[in-house]
Formats: C-alpha cells, structure tokens, sequence
C-alpha cells in the first residue's frame, strides 16, 4: 500500500517539474527569439535605412528627429542618380566583362578539372599541389606584377584587361575537380568501351552531373566582377570601360558633411538591387559555394 | 601504364591554364619578389618610370621606416585584434539561438546571411551616410542641421552625439564606425560556417545533459564550443586573414582618401598603403610592402594555427 502512495507523490513531483521546466522553456524560447529579433533588426536597419533615405527629399533628409518613413517618396532620385553616376554604361560595362570572364572562365576551369579528375599524366599530383599553394599568397603580390605586365603589353583601358588575368581561379578548380573525382569512374570506363570521345562525355555526362557546382561558380565569379573594385580602378579607370563599383566611388567621391545623400542613396540602391535578386533566386548556390570556399565574390 | 597519347592530350586540356596562370600567377611571384629587393625601382618606363637600381634590402627599410607604414600597421593590427573577436562571438550566438529555435529559422537564416551579398563599397556609403553628421561640425559652436541617425538614437536615450566620420572627428571614432561595419560584413559567413558546424553535432551529447539538467551556459561552453572548435578555428583564421587585407570597406566609408577630410589617410590599411606606392609609381616599395604583408598574415596564421592545434578538438 505504501508503495502506491509513493508512486502517486512521485508522480506529483515528476508533474510539478515538468510543469517548471516547461516555464524555463518558453522563457528560454522567448529570450532567444528576442535576441535573434533584435540582431535581424541590426542587420537589416542598413537596407532600410537605405531604402528609406533614397526615397526622401533632401530637406527631408536634413529633418532633426529624421523621419523613419519618406512624408512623399521621391522615385525622380533614382533618375537622378542613374544620370548623375551614367549607371547605364556601368551597368554595361560590368554586364560584358562578367559575362565574358565567367562564359570563359568556365570552360578552362572544366577542361583542367577534368584533366586532374580524369586523365592520366606524369607530375599530375605535384602540379595540382603546386596550384593549391597559390591560393595562399594574397592577391596584392599578384596585382603588383600584373600590373606592370598589362601596362607594357599596353591593353590597359580595355575589356580585356579587366577580364584575361583572373580567368583562372585554383579555387574553382579545385572545386569542380572534387566535384568530378564523385562522378564513378566506371562511367568513364563505360563511355571509353563504347568508343565515346573524351570531350563528348565531358560535356554530356560530367558537366551536367556537375551542374549545382557550375552554378555556383557562375553566380560567385559575377558577383565578383561586379564587386571588384582595385584592379578595375588601377587598370581601366577611364568613363568608357569603368565598373559599376568604382564608378559609383567615383560619381559620389564625398562621403562625409552636406552630401546630397537621398540620389547617393538611391544609386547605392540600384547597385545593390542585381545583387538581391540573384540572393532571392539563387541562394541556395551561393551558400553551398561560400561555405565551400571562404572567400568574398 | 600511361599511353603517351593521352599524356599528350592531357596537357592539351590544362594548357589553356597553364599558360594563363605562368603569365598571371607565376612570373608575378618572382618579379614581385625580385623587385622587392631592387631599391629605387620604379619598373614602369612606360609610364615615366626609372629603371636604374641597385639590388639590396633598401626597400625593406624605407617601408618599414616609413611613418604611414607605421600608421597603416597599427589600424590593420586593431581592426583585427578587435573585429574578429566581437564578429566570432556574435556569429557563434546568433548561430546557436538559430540551432535552438524551429519557426523562423529559415527566414531569419536567410536575413542573416544577408548582407554577404553586398558590394563592399555601396553599403559603406549607407554606413557613411548612418554616421555622418550634417552641419558646421568641429567649429566652435557647431551648428546641426542633422546628427545622423546613429547620433539620434544616441540622443533618444539620453547620450551626448558623437563627432563620428566628420571634419575634426577622432581617430577612436572613425575607427568604431569601420569596426562597426566590418563586424556587420564579416557575420553573414561566420554564422554561415558555424551552423553548418552545429547540424554536425551529435545529438546525443545535448540529451545526455538535459538528462543531468545542465545549465545552458555550460552547454555552451563544454559541449557546444568544444565540439565546434575545428569550425571557430577556421572562422578565426579566415577572420584574420581577410582583416589584414582590409581596403575597400575603408573607401566605401571615407572615400578614396582613406580618412576624414581633416586627416586624410589616417585610415590606411596594409593593403591601401601597397596600392599607394603602386600609384607614385614606386614598383620596388610596393613589392616590398607586399612581402611584409604576406610574413605577417604567414606568421598570423602560424600562431592562430598553433594555438588552435593546443585548444582544437577533431
């Protein structure tokens, strides 16, 4: 008889605790949803604050205690800072080179990967381990050289020096190398018995199995061109051949005092916008490359 | 055995590489290196440069004699000291309030990752613009239109503003806007990163404490950190590396003058100070500044490594 009793009171305490611990945890749950609410908030307050500003008039801009919502949005800003910075031939400009760079890029990173992943050659192992030990120096020792190379082979001012010396990236290679080495080998074997040529089931069966990984390089390699911002103004800094981020330095070179912010904002906007639009499409490839890689576009 | 035929075409697939990455990759190492101890080269005749020069470590010594150089050393060395820590310890709380929560996750996952996809110099305008203060500031008596809206906040609780980015501002103040700015950039990966390292994680250590109802501060600290140690490791590591060659974000706050307008260049970092010399058309100070900067991230990363090596558990 005692032995139920002590089972009920156990019972009743086991309750009781459940029911605390059930408290801590929605105290907890709350607590952290406010932290991770009021981090969000920090995040996105640039991007609002951007927006908002770009929509504003100047005099409204100037208001002290600022308004957190434009009285009357202002979309002619955006005309202005598409006149003001030429964003059009930015735009352009940056649109052929990183077309161009990455359609090339491309196919140089499938041929030497599928070099390393499939073919057979003396120093194979040696070569790719030398590549990899590139990625170590920083890319300022390159520049430096460079720089002096394109200026006496004298294709400064061009496409084509924004675009050739970055064609190659060891991490792109070593990326879809990894990619392909997944791919079974007897697929190939396979292809060989049936007599198909290395280049046809290259391009029929390991470069669309290898399609997510493409992807990403695409998306990182245009994200790159579009973020670059030291060679581009060292090299092809004249109106008809400059990018989109040093021409935007260079429409608005005052960053500080009475600066007519709102049409700033409004071209900061409209740099950022392609760059938004490629995160809410694509982002899955973009998280999958970057948490590959480490590096910035 | 290896046919020679394909030997032949597999050279055929890499030469496209090869002979790009000897013109871009590898004839840059050696002439960097070289020129680095070629004092006075200019190298660029093209451009009005003075090919004459005299081998030696003459280059070595003015960069580091240099006082800019000294100044660019020191913002780079803070940035880093003080940027990696605060950015690895906000991304490894937010990382695991994200692990901890179900509704939302996705959505504030995404948020979070946010601002990686940015132009590095376009946000620093909206940073400048947050900080900037509108009026007659460093007179006397200023005379404020605007405080910005970071001063304004400031104000709604009671503080006194700040002269952040303007004419007369502090070196402490400029350098808080752009740590500010680094950290916001430098979260997106980091959380990125250590989630990925928080999925990997064997549930059954987490059961076993709530079994021995531990408290969640020590989960953290002897579960959660210990286990993720190879991925706070390598988020450090990276960290550092990319604080070293901090530029742009620095010419997206203050402009290609590197500093406020009563200080230009008083924001200079490693990096920028390379691209000056490159600039005065001084090829043989640029090598060299670039080798230094290589030894330190080397030397940077050796420590964060040794270290890691003591504290990391694979």
């Amino acid at each position: 008889m005692s032995q139920s009793v002590m089972k009920v009171m156990q019972g009743r305490d086991l309750r009781k605790t459940s029911a605390r611990q059930k408290i801590t945890h929605i105290l907890s749950q709350a607590g952290i949803y406010l932290f991770l609410l009021l981090m969000a908030a920090i995040v996105l307050f640039p991007f609002y604050w951007m927006i908002i500003s770009s929509l504003k008039s100047l005099v409204e801009y100037r208001l002290s205690p600022p308004t957190f919502w434009p009285m009357q949005a202002l979309f002619s800003n955006y005309a202005d800072a598409f006149t003001t910075a030429s964003l059009g031939v930015l735009f352009k400009n940056t649109m052929i080179v990183g077309l161009v760079s990455t359609l090339l890029s491309l196919v140089i990173t499938i041929f030497t990967a599928f070099a390393f992943a499939r073919l057979q050659f003396k120093g194979k192992e040696l070569l790719f381990a030398a590549l990899l030990a590139t990625m170590m120096i920083p890319g300022e020792l390159f520049t430096i050289t460079n720089y002096a190379t394109v200026t006496h082979l004298n294709i400064t001012g061009t496409y084509t020096v924004l675009i050739v010396p970055f064609l190659v990236s060891v991490f792109y290679i070593y990326l879809l190398r990894q990619n392909f080495l997944q791919i079974p080998n007897e697929l190939y074997l396979a292809a060989k018995v049936d007599g198909t040529s290395d280049m046809k089931y290259l391009w029929k069966v390991m470069v669309p199995l290898s399609l997510p990984t493409l992807i990403s390089i695409t998306i990182l390699k245009m994200m790159g061109a579009w973020n670059s911002y030291i060679w581009p103004r060292l090299v092809a800094n004249d109106p008809e051949h400059r990018l989109i981020t040093n021409g935007l330095r260079n429409a608005f070179t005052d960053t500080t005092g009475d600066v007519n912010y709102p049409v700033q904002m409004a071209a900061v906007a409209l740099v950022s916008l392609p760059l938004f639009l490629v995160f809410v499409f694509l982002r899955k490839y973009i998280m999958s490359g970057v948490s590959r890689s480490g590096i910035k576009g | 055995m290896v046919e020679s035929k394909q030997q032949w075409k597999a050279w055929l697939y890499l030469s496209p590489a090869i002979v790009l990455l000897l013109i871009f990759t590898v004839w840059p190492i050696i002439n960097t290196v070289a020129m680095a101890f070629m004092e006075d080269y200019s190298g660029l005749a093209k451009i009005g440069g003075d090919t004459a020069f005299r081998f030696g470590i003459g280059n070595f010594a003015k960069v580091v004699q240099n006082a800019d150089f000294q100044q660019a050393l020191i913002n780079t060395v803070l940035l880093c000291v003080i940027s990696v820590p605060i950015s690895t310890i906000l991304a490894l709380l937010i990382a695991v309030a994200l692990h901890a929560i179900k509704p939302l996750q996705k959505a504030l996952q995404t948020i979070f990752f946010l601002p990686y996809v940015t132009n590095s110099i376009a946000i620093g305008m909206v940073f400048a613009a947050m900080f900037n203060v509108i009026g007659s500031v460093g007179t006397r008596r200023p005379l404020i239109s605007s405080y910005g809206i970071v001063n304004d906040i400031i104000r709604f609780f009671g503080g006194n503003w700040v002269n952040w980015i303007n004419s007369g501002s502090e070196h402490w103040a400029n350098m808080f806007v752009l740590i500010t700015y680094i950290v916001w950039n430098a979260l997106p990966f980091k959380i990125l990163i250590l989630l990925g390292g928080l999925t990997g994680i064997n549930k059954q250590y987490y059961e076993a404490a709530k079994v021995d109802s531990t408290p969640r501060w020590r989960v953290l600290t002897r579960i959660t950190v210990p286990l993720l140690s190879p991925m706070l490791a390598y988020v450090v590591i990276t960290g550092f590396i990319g604080g070293f060659k901090e530029y742009t974000s620095i010419v997206g706050i203050f402009g290609e003058s590197m500093g406020p307008v009563h200080a230009k260049g008083s924001m200079n970092t490693m990096v920028g100070l390379i691209y000056d010399s490159l600039a005065s058309n001084n090829q043989g100070r640029a090598s060299a500044a670039a080798l230094i900067l290589f030894g330190i991230i080397l030397v940077v990363t050796l420590i964060n490594l040794w270290v890691s090596k003591k504290h990391v558990h694979y």
